[in-house]
């Protein structure tokens, strides 16, 4: 239930461009050409959401007991 | 049973040409350095990430999010990272003299630091949570932007390898197309 009122929270939608942007620029820092380029994006833009969702998880898991 | 022995693939070579001034352009308006090495597609792609994130957050802060101010009213450190964009900041350091000097805010107040405390808690209040947002779309921005410059000065990290697929044209080839 708290992951789906985060999910509808608009504030986390912003963070949707924001990881586009970044894996994107981090991916055309380590290749020159578009298909390594964009393989490189997803796989950043997969880390940063796992990550953030494991950080999320913890967190929910830290406050269940308060 | 024994592996094939590993031979080195050869790698894309691209002229970064004069990177100095490649670092630099890219310093001042982000993808530009790219474009200097025609790197296009690269340089479009810096362009309209990093831009299109920084007018992104400047917009959603009504122009409030990006101001040079070292004073007693705020140490505005978040400044540091966004200047790193180069010349979509230089009106926060016009702004700034302008304040220093006493006159009225330029750009309809866009960039100009806050007048004092009371004005700043007005755009906090007022904002909200987009003022924060608004810094952090604008300080990332200009943290990429510094990949970008780093890019345009030694080139990509990995290096590809030589296919089908061509990296931007070289002095060398032109000289031999000629």
């Amino acid at each position: 239930m708290l992951l789906g009122a985060t999910l509808l929270a608009k504030q986390v939608w912003y963070i949707v461009p924001l990881i586009l942007s970044v894996s994107l620029v981090y991916g055309a820092t380590r290749h020159e050409l578009w298909r390594p380029i964009l393989i490189n994006a997803w796989h950043t833009a997969v880390w940063m959401v796992v990550f953030m969702a494991v950080i999320f998880t913890v967190l929910f898991l830290v406050s269940w007991s308060l | 049973m024994t592996s094939p022995p590993l031979t080195p693939e050869p790698t894309l070579e691209i002229d970064l040409r004069d990177q100095n001034l490649a670092a630099l352009l890219a310093w001042l308006w982000p993808g530009a350095g790219h474009l200097y090495q025609r790197r296009y597609p690269k340089g479009i792609l810096f362009m309209a990430c990093i831009l299109g994130t920084y007018f992104f957050g400047l917009s959603l802060g009504e122009g409030k999010v990006v101001y040079a101010s070292w004073n007693q009213t705020e140490r505005r450190w978040q400044f540091v990272p966004q200047v790193a964009i180069g010349l979509p900041a230089a009106p926060a350091l016009v702004q700034s003299v302008v304040k220093r000097r006493g006159g009225e805010p330029l750009f309809g107040g866009w960039f100009a630091p806050p007048r004092n405390q009371a004005e700043l808690s007005e755009w906090h209040n007022r904002l909200n949570i987009r003022f924060e947002l608004g810094t952090l779309y604008t300080m990332v921005a200009g943290l990429l932007n510094v990949l970008a410059i780093w890019d345009a000065y030694g080139g990509p990290v990995v290096g590809e390898p030589a296919g089908k697929e061509r990296g931007p044209p070289k002095d060398d080839d032109k000289d031999k197309t000629t």
